[in-house]
This record gives C-alpha cells, sequence and structure tokens, in this order.
C-alpha cells in the first residue's frame, strides 16, 4: 500500500481570537467575580496604603523645635532619629531582645516537635497546655511576671529556700523579664507552626533513609533538617516580627527608659506623650525598615534552599 | 554487572505475627527463603502483607515469632543495620536530593570511598536507563521515572534483600506491564533475594518464584504459581486467584474425588479438594476460561455440560467473555468462540478436573475487608 | 448489604470465637529505636517543657492568690483573703462597660473580616487575574509588620477626623491585621477543596450565587470557625492598635488593665491589678469554651495519617 500524499497544512500566523472582548479579559481572569475582591482591597487602601503614605509624609514635617535642634530642614526628624542616642540606641535594644528571643523559640521548639511526634497518652493534653499562653496575653504574663518572678515572688523564695541563691535574682524590670515575656508568648507560637511544618513531611521519606542505614542522627542532618528549613525560616520571620514589635511588656517588666527601651516605646512616646506626630511616624517607619532589613536577609538565605513539596499530602 | 547480591543462604521466618490495639494485624507466619528467590506476597487490602514486609525491614516490631539468616536473629537488628533494600509504594525519594544524590545516600551511610562510590552509582543509573536524568530533582520526573529511581537506589547497596512495597500501583496500566517485566529482567541477571508485596495477582502470578498468599492476616497458601493458580486449596485463594465464578450448590453424588452438584437445575460435575458427603453445601469455583459455551468447533468436555441464559456478552478480540444466568439466578462469567444472542439458552461445559468443590464455610461480614464486601454488593 | 450467609436453617451460631486475645503487650517501637524516656536528649526536653510550665502555672496561680489576698508582700503567702478587690475593681473601672466594649469589638471585627477577607480568599485561590502578585503581597504586609509601623500613622489619620478615642476607630485599627489573617488562613483552606466539586454544581444548572452558597459556605465553614478564633483571640489579646486610638470609654479590658498598671503614681494597687487579670482570663477563657464548642481545636493544627498497617 504506497504511503497517501498528506497535505501540509500550511504555515498560519496565530490567529486572533474573534470571541467577544467580555471572554478575551475572562481569559485574563478579569470578569464580574473580580467585584468580590474590592472591598478587602477597599480596606486594604483606606485603612493601610493611605494611612502609610500619610504617615511617611508626615516625616518630612519636623516640628519646628525639632528643626532648630537639629537643623536638616525637612530631614529633621530622620537628623534626630539617627543623632539622638537615646532614640537611636532603642533600635540596637530592640535587637539585643527580638533576635535572641525569636532564634530560642525557633531552635528549642525543634526537639519539642520531634518528641511530642509519637502517639502517647495525654499528648493532646500536653498540646493544649503547650497552645495555652497564646490566650493569656502579654499584659497577663506581665502581671504574673512581676509577681512569681519578683523579688518576693515564690521563684526567688524558693531557690533561696533550697540554697541555691543568697540574694534574690532580680528577673523582672530589667531585660530578663521582657526576654521571659517574649519566650512564654512566643514559643507556643513558634511550636505550632513547627509542629505543622514537621508533619508535612512524608513519613515514608524517613522510612526509605533508614533502611538505607542512616540513623537518627544522619536522618536528621541529611533527610528532615533539609527539607524543614524553609519552615524554620518562615517561622522565624514571623516569631521575630512578634517579638520586635513588644510593646506593652517592654513597659510592665522591662526597664522602660534604660535597658528595654525598645523602638515601640519611642514611638508611642512621641505619639502620645509629646504629641510629635511626625517624629512618631519617622520612629516608627525605621521600626519597619529595621525589621524589613532582617527579612529580606532571613529571606535570601531560604531562596537558596530546596522549597518544593515535601510529599506530605501524598 | 558488577552489582552482586550479598550472599545468604536462607532466610527464615518463624511464627511471625504482629497483634497491635487488639488487631491481629498479621498471624503465625512461616516461611523459608532460599537465596535468590523471587517471593510474592498476595492478598487484598488489610490482609497483613505489607505489615509482614514492614516487620521484615525493621520499620515496625514484631510481637511474636523471630526473623533468621543463616540461623542469626535479625529481628532484633535496628532497621538501619539491617542491610535490606526496600522500595515504597510511593517511591519515597529525597525530594531535595538529585537522582544521582538520592542513589548514594545508602553508599554515603556505608561510609563506601568516593570513587567507588560514583563508579557504583553510575552503574546503578545504567542499569535502571536514567542516564539522561542524572542531575533532576524527583519532582521534575515521571512517577515511572521516579519509580526506576526508587529501584536503583535500593539495588546499588548489593543488599541480603530487595523488599518491594506495592511498587507498580501508582503507575498507569502500560507502565505496570513494561516495569513489571523490567523488574523480572533485573531480576534474573541481578540474582537478588526479593520479597515483592501486591495484590495483583496476575502481577505475582508472572513475577514471583513462589507466591505467599494471605487473608486476614493469616497466611492460606503458599507455592509456586502454577500450584497457585491451579490447585488453590480454599475458596478464598481461589476467589482471588482469577477463579471469577463461585457458585453455592449442593452435592448429591460422590465417585472418590468426582462429585455432581446441584443448584436449581445448574448441574456439573467437579473434583472435591477436599472429601464431601452427599447432601453437603460445597462452593465450586471455576475459571472463566475453563467454563465454556458448547458450539460446533467447542465439544463438550467429560460429558459435563449444563445451560443458562445469556445476559451480557464482550468482546474480547480472539474470544468472547459472556455473563450467563443460571436458572437460579446465580452470574457466571463464561467464554464462547462466538457471540450468542444475548437472552438465548447456551450450553455450557468445563473440565471436571478444572471444576474446583470446596466446602462451603459461611462467611463472617466483620472479616472480610472494603473490598471483598464491595464485590460482594455487586456480584449479587 | 446481603451477606452470602450459610443457610439461615441454623439457628444462630455463636460468632466464631475471636483468637486468644494476645497477652503481651505490643511493642510500641521499631527495634533500635530510642524509647520515649531513653536517651540525655529527651531528658533535656521534658525538663525544659517542665521548667516552661512551673514558670507558666507559677504565674497563673500567683495572680489568683495575688487577686484575693487582703495584703501580700513579704510571706508566701497573703495573710488573709478577701473578695474586696474583685468588687472594688468592677466598681471601679466600670468592668461591665469595658467587657460590653471588648465584646462588641471582638465581635465587629470578626463579622466585617470574615465578610470582606472570605470572597477575596477564593478569588485568590481559585484565579489568576493581573496584579495577584501584587495585590498579595498588599494583603500580606500588615501581617509582617509590627503594629506600631502601621499603627501610628492610621490613629493620626484617625485624630485628625476626629474619630480619636471612639469605638469606632477601635474597631477600623483592629481591622487590619484581621482581613489579611483571614485571608492568609482562608486561601489554603479553600485551595485544598477540589474545584471539580464547583464544576460539578455547575453542570447541574447552578449559577455561582447558588455555587457559592449551596456547596461552598458549608464546605468553608470548619475553616471560617478556625480563623475567627484565632482572630477573636487576637483581638481580644490585641494591645498595640487599641491603646494608640482608644480612650477611657472605649477601652478593651487589656488596655484597662495597662493603664491600671502604668497610671501617674506608680500604678493602682497590685492586688487591684490581678483581680482585673483574673477576670480577663475568666472572660477569655469562657469566650474560647464557647466558641471551641464549634470547632475541634485540631483543625488549627491539621495532619498527616501515618499507617504502615495493612
Amino acid at each position: 500500500m504506497s504511503a497517501p500524499t498528506i497535505a501540509r497544512p500550511k504555515p498560519t500566523k496565530s490567529t486572533k481570537s474573534t470571541a467577544s472582548l467580555r471572554h478575551r479579559l475572562a481569559e485574563r481572569g478579569i470578569d464580574t467575580s473580580l467585584l468580590m475582591l474590592v472591598p478587602a482591597l477597599f480596606f486594604a487602601l483606606a485603612l493601610f496604603v493611605y494611612p502609610f503614605s500619610y504617615g511617611i509624609g508626615l516625616t518630612f514635617q519636623p516640628t519646628s523645635a525639632i528643626q532648630q535642634q537639629w537643623g536638616a530642614g525637612v530631614f529633621s526628624n530622620y537628623a534626630a532619629f539617627f543623632k539622638d542616642p537615646f532614640v537611636f540606641d532603642s533600635i540596637w535594644l530592640t535587637m539585643r531582645l527580638a533576635l535572641p528571643a525569636a532564634l530560642f523559640n525557633v531552635v528549642a521548639s525543634i526537639p519539642v516537635a520531634f518528641k511530642l511526634r509519637q502517639r502517647f497518652r495525654g499528648k493532646k493534653f500536653l498540646t493544649t497546655l503547650l497552645v495555652l499562653p497564646i490566650t493569656l496575653g502579654t499584659v497577663l504574663t506581665a502581671q504574673g511576671l512581676l509577681i512569681f518572678a519578683g523579688r518576693q515572688g515564690w521563684l526567688n523564695r524558693f531557690l533561696l529556700q533550697i540554697g541555691v541563691i543568697h540574694q534574690p535574682l532580680a528577673l523582672v524590670n530589667n531585660t530578663l523579664g521582657v526576654m521571659f515575656s517574649l519566650i512564654i508568648s512566643g514559643f507556643p507560637f513558634a511550636f505550632l507552626l513547627i509542629s505543622s511544618y514537621l508533619s508535612g513531611i512524608d513519613p515514608s521519606i524517613e522510612a526509605a533513609a533508614k533502611t538505607m542505614g542512616a540513623d537518627w542522627k544522619q536522618r536528621f542532618r541529611r533527610v528532615i533538617l533539609p527539607l524543614l528549613a524553609p519552615g524554620l525560616a518562615t517561622t522565624f520571620i514571623l516569631t521575630f516580627v512578634l517579638a520586635f514589635s513588644v510593646f506593652p511588656s517592654a513597659r510592665l517588666v522591662g526597664d522602660a527608659m534604660g535597658s528595654t527601651r525598645v523602638m515601640a516605646l519611642m514611638a508611642y512616646r512621641a505619639f502620645g506623650e509629646q504629641t510629635d506626630y511626625g517624629m512618631a511616624s519617622t520612629i516608627a517607619i525605621m521600626m519597619g525598615a529595621v525589621e524589613l532589613v532582617v527579612i529580606a536577609i532571613v529571606l535570601l538565605w531560604r531562596s537558596s534552599m530546596y522549597k518544593g513539596s515535601t510529599g506530605g499530602k501524598g | 554487572m558488577t552489582i552482586a547480591a550479598s550472599k545468604f543462604e536462607s532466610l527464615e521466618l518463624q511464627g511471625v505475627g504482629r497483634s497491635f490495639g487488639g488487631i491481629d494485624a498479621l498471624v503465625d507466619l512461616n516461611l523459608t527463603v532460599r537465596a535468590g528467590e523471587f517471593i510474592a506476597l498476595l492478598g487484598p487490602s488489610g490482609c497483613g502483607k505489607s505489615t509482614a514486609l514492614n516487620c521484615l525491614a525493621g520499620l515496625l516490631p514484631l510481637t511474636h515469632g523471630q526473623i533468621l539468616i543463616d540461623g542469626k536473629r535479625v529481628d532484633t537488628v535496628a532497621a538501619e543495620n539491617r542491610g535490606f533494600g526496600m522500595v515504597f509504594q510511593n517511591y519515597a525519594l529525597f525530594p531535595h536530593l538529585t537522582v544521582e544524590k538520592n542513589i548514594a545516600f545508602g553508599l554515603q551511610m556505608r561510609k563506601v570511598p568516593k570513587p567507588e562510590l560514583k563508579s557504583r552509582v553510575a552503574e546503578a543509573i545504567a542499569l535502571v536507563k536514567l542516564e539522561q536524568h542524572a542531575k533532576k530533582l524527583p519532582g521534575q520526573l515521571s512517577g515511572g521515572q521516579q519509580q526506576r529511581v526508587a529501584i536503583a537506589r535500593a539495588v546499588v547497596m548489593e543488599p541480603r534483600l530487595v523488599l518491594m512495597d506495592e511498587p507498580l500501583s501508582n503507575l498507569d496500566a502500560k507502565l505496570r506491564l513494561e516495569m513489571r517485566t523490567e523488574i523480572r529482567r533485573l531480576h534474573q541477571s541481578l540474582g537478588l533475594t526479593t520479597l515483592y508485596v501486591t495484590h495483583d495477582q496476575e502481577e505475582a502470578l508472572s513475577m514471583a518464584d513462589r507466591l505467599v498468599v494471605l487473608r486476614d492476616g493469616r497466611v492460606q497458601q503458599i507455592g509456586t504459581p502454577e500450584q497457585l493458580h491451579n490447585s488453590p486449596v480454599n475458596w478464598h485463594v481461589a476467589d482471588f486467584m482469577g477463579y471469577r465464578n463461585l457458585i453455592d450448590l449442593d452435592v448429591t453424588a460422590v465417585h472418590g474425588s468426582t462429585v455432581t452438584v446441584e443448584d436449581r437445575g445448574f448441574i456439573l460435575r467437579g473434583t472435591a479438594v477436599q472429601p464431601v458427603t452427599v447432601g453437603a453445601k460445597v462452593r465450586a469455583a471455576i475459571r472463566p476460561e475453563d467454563l465454556v459455551v458448547v458450539s460446533s468447533a467447542v465439544p463438550v468436555q467429560g460429558g459435563n455440560t449444563t445451560t443458562a441464559t445469556v445476559s451480557v456478552v464482550e468482546y474480547h478480540g480472539r474470544e468472547f467473555a459472556v455473563g450467563v444466568t443460571t436458572p437460579g439466578g446465580r452470574g457466571l462469567h463464561v467464554r464462547s468462540d462466538h457471540a450468542p444472542a444475548v437472552g438465548s439458552v447456551v450450553e455450557l461445559t468445563a473440565d471436571p478436573a478444572r471444576v474446583l468443590v470446596f466446602p462451603a464455610d459461611p462467611i463472617d461480614p466483620s472479616t472480610l475487608s472494603i473490598e471483598e464486601r464491595e464485590l460482594a454488593e455487586v456480584r449479587r | 448489604m446481603a451477606m452470602q450467609t450459610a443457610s439461615s436453617g441454623v439457628p444462630d451460631v455463636d460468632a466464631p470465637q475471636p483468637p486468644a486475645r494476645v497477652k503481651k503487650k505490643a511493642a510500641a517501637q521499631a527495634p533500635g529505636e530510642r524509647s520515649l524516656v531513653a536517651s540525655p536528649t529527651t531528658w533535656v526536653v521534658w525538663a525544659g517543657i517542665a521548667a516552661f510550665f512551673i514558670f507558666l502555672i507559677g504565674i497563673l496561680i500567683s495572680v489568683v492568690v495575688d487577686s484575693f489576698g487582703k495584703s501580700w508582700f513579704s510571706t508566701w503567702l497573703p495573710e488573709s483573703f478577701t473578695k474586696s478587690w474583685y468588687t472594688g475593681a468592677w466598681g471601679t473601672f466600670d468592668l461591665t462597660h469595658i467587657i460590653g466594649v471588648t465584646l462588641t469589638v471582638a465581635v465587629a471585627v470578626i463579622i466585617i473580616s470574615v465578610v470582606v477577607g472570605v470572597p477575596a480568599a477564593y478569588l485568590l485561590a481559585r484565579r489568576n487575574f493581573p496584579l495577584k502578585k501584587t495585590v498579595t503581597l498588599l494583603f500580606l504586609l500588615p501581617v509582617l509588620m509590627p503594629p506600631i509601623t502601621y499603627g501610628i500613622p492610621l490613629a493620626t489619620v484617625m485624630y485628625n477626623v476626629g474619630l480619636g478615642r471612639t469605638l469606632t476607630a477601635v474597631i477600623l485599627v483592629n481591622l487590619v491585621p484581621s482581613v489579611p489573617f483571614v485571608i492568609m488562613t482562608m486561601t489554603p483552606f479553600i485551595e485544598q477543596i477540589n474545584p471539580a466539586i464547583e464544576n460539578a454544581a455547575r453542570m447541574s444548572g447552578a449559577s455561582m450565587r447558588k455555587v457559592f452558597t449551596k456547596i461552598l459556605m458549608p464546605l468553608l465553614i470548619p475553616g471560617i470557625l478556625a480563623a475567627s478564633i484565632l482572630v477573636l483571640v487576637r483581638t481580644v489579646g490585641m494591645f498595640d492598635l487599641t491603646f494608640l486610638v482608644s480612650g477611657p470609654k472605649s477601652d478593651t479590658l487589656v488596655v484597662a488593665i495597662y493603664r491600671a498598671m502604668t497610671a501617674a503614681g506608680g500604678g493602682e494597687a497590685r492586688q487591684l491589678i490581678s483581680s482585673m487579670a483574673v477576670i480577663y482570663t475568666v472572660t477569655m477563657m469562657i469566650i474560647l469554651i464557647v466558641a471551641l464548642r464549634f470547632v475541634s481545636p485540631t483543625q488549627l493544627v491539621a495532619r498527616v495519617k501515618e499507617s504502615r498497617e495493612d
């Protein structure tokens, strides 16, 4: 049977769609259902974008007092921010609290999340307890810390009683107090997130590593950690944001004018006490900027990692 | 081929069992495996086959019995030290490592020196024909390719034993057939002792040297493909091995091992697997290919004939698969060399030696697996 | 389902005896796996968890005891107990009003952020449209920033338009983090609902609106409830934003406690504050218990089942 001749179709230019405008728009994702997005967009714009831009504008309108003191014209607010040590040091002071707290929360959550993977009696109860502090809130934690860990509190009394120390420890009204508060409120959050990421790793991958001769250290280092790392980075970022924003605790269990003079407190001082909205916005925005730098660094590091599927849902 | 099996003489499972939370997942498995054998563990879901495999791998603990290799106990050794290769149902490839690194992993755990490692990995990749994909990540591979990586990863370590847990069940039908041949070829050329779990009896029959049929945690039969195909020991095994026609009948006559069974006008002569008496309730099992429609080209066999009404006709290339209904209302699957008219009455015949008659034990609904229950519903 | 049981002529025979119950307890770990109480790291982890709880429980109980103590300074326990702090606090601070405000704010924020956020989440989950990435980023930003950063400019605007120290302002500022939060939790939730379900509904003749109300909403309820609880906890506990714009009439409970703690002259009596703190915790507990009747906590942390038994 001879091969039939095939008429080759003439190569055509890509034909223009003859569908109606409505359909062509729909192909690109634009149709009336987009209206569902409008309320959220409206809120985002009215309550976030606009005030934020307004705030930025405010930073360029320093009060005459500031202008006179720092003499940089329109940039006086920023000049004041960078040159006044009382204010500028708050960056370092806040970082000194937030970074260690966030690191601790993330790193400490890993072994706990691991141990709580297995089923055992009372697991649900324990998990609920670990998550409890999220509901307590910073103010209650602060009050509790003041009483429990104060010089007259049970903790010090107990340690004195059993002779471990001879003078009551100064655990509150300083950096340590704020650190406790950050850990109590931050750890459960980090733990929840990391547990969730951990359980998203397909268990048969670990089983495979086992059958290939890897003991638990090797499994952790070579298989689990690389797969967990992106989740750890995300958890760190979120925990860091929480810790960096510390505000009431710094005042209640910290040393507000001294070693725990965090940026949030400085911003509020300008806003509420000095009613200098320009300066307040300046500090607030610088706070956001510093934080963004840290987040950017972590995200850069994260982007060099494997972020694909870890097989969790099959 | 320099990938060779680490040698051992025999692998023994003695009274192996696992009970957990009041459920007996596996009971009293006794099996001796010779080096180089390909053993299939076969059965419906829930029968304990995966449990058995995972116990053998060390991923699950035994609650009874022991496992011995050349007389030394293996069941107390941790999974990472047993030196078995395992292929998982969903491949379980390390998603963050390339194909090469996935395969190299086990060798790195053994601290194999770099040059040797590289050459062994290259060999394994060539073995499964994945040279072009060596540097890709698993996420960039198709299902079949991932599965080949999983196999390479298991055999590169030259394990004493290769365990496979339904490796083909996630592949589409054509690929499954190809991979079946591939695995068989690999087994024949490497000589690795293999334990293979599947629920597909065709797969098991075509690949294994011996099969172990499990049901409800218990061994039903161990034997060669021939033995299981032709001589199942009970009707569960027969049902699972493709004896699609299972009919409840009464014994009307007994002549030695040949019996005559009947159900409301449907009469056949068959072979009793165990002695039965007249009047006993039995279950006959016949493979569809053994129950044929009589025609000019197909004569009556062994004086065995009965009639039924045609209900469905399917074209199968060289022959027809016909569904008939017995006078008693039972549906049967038979073969025919022509297409009879739906609704017509046809004469059926079967070699009495291929009509297996088993005692009918009552079915306890609570022991049926989900598949079995559904099958029963559809067959009504 | 009809089973092919043995002929029914035989009277009910006892079910076949279950295999003799295994006396040995099933081993919980695979051979070689370290048990839950074996290794040193396990001890460290348990010690850490224990220390955490000692602090937590210590804090809670200290506050409770303090709130009932007549005066308590240098002894293990207060010298005598009284309920007067509670009645004092309730009256002085008009706690009924404050709790009312707190609940109003919380409910309003939940309702608005769900109504606004869920449709947006649906679009983000299902559709691709121009500028989708920008929009997603826009919704994500408030969660990534300290509340103070956008709170202070926002509060400035509120004061400028005369909304300073009003209930409306408190509700509005709390919406800024809540709407993105609802969107962020609902989007993955919607993504994991098989889109084919909506297509099946449309093939059966349902309009977009019907699909939403009859098919999607029922499926979304668990997610919405879970998200609502989280928004609830955040809003009731939210200090920074509320503090910036609230006044005596519109303080929520946390803000009221803070003001009491930092009032000029060293703040109110410590025991008074403790009683307020206990009232706050009890209120929060009650709210949570009521809310959790509708949602199971495990939905807040979903999970993969592992099974090697077959």
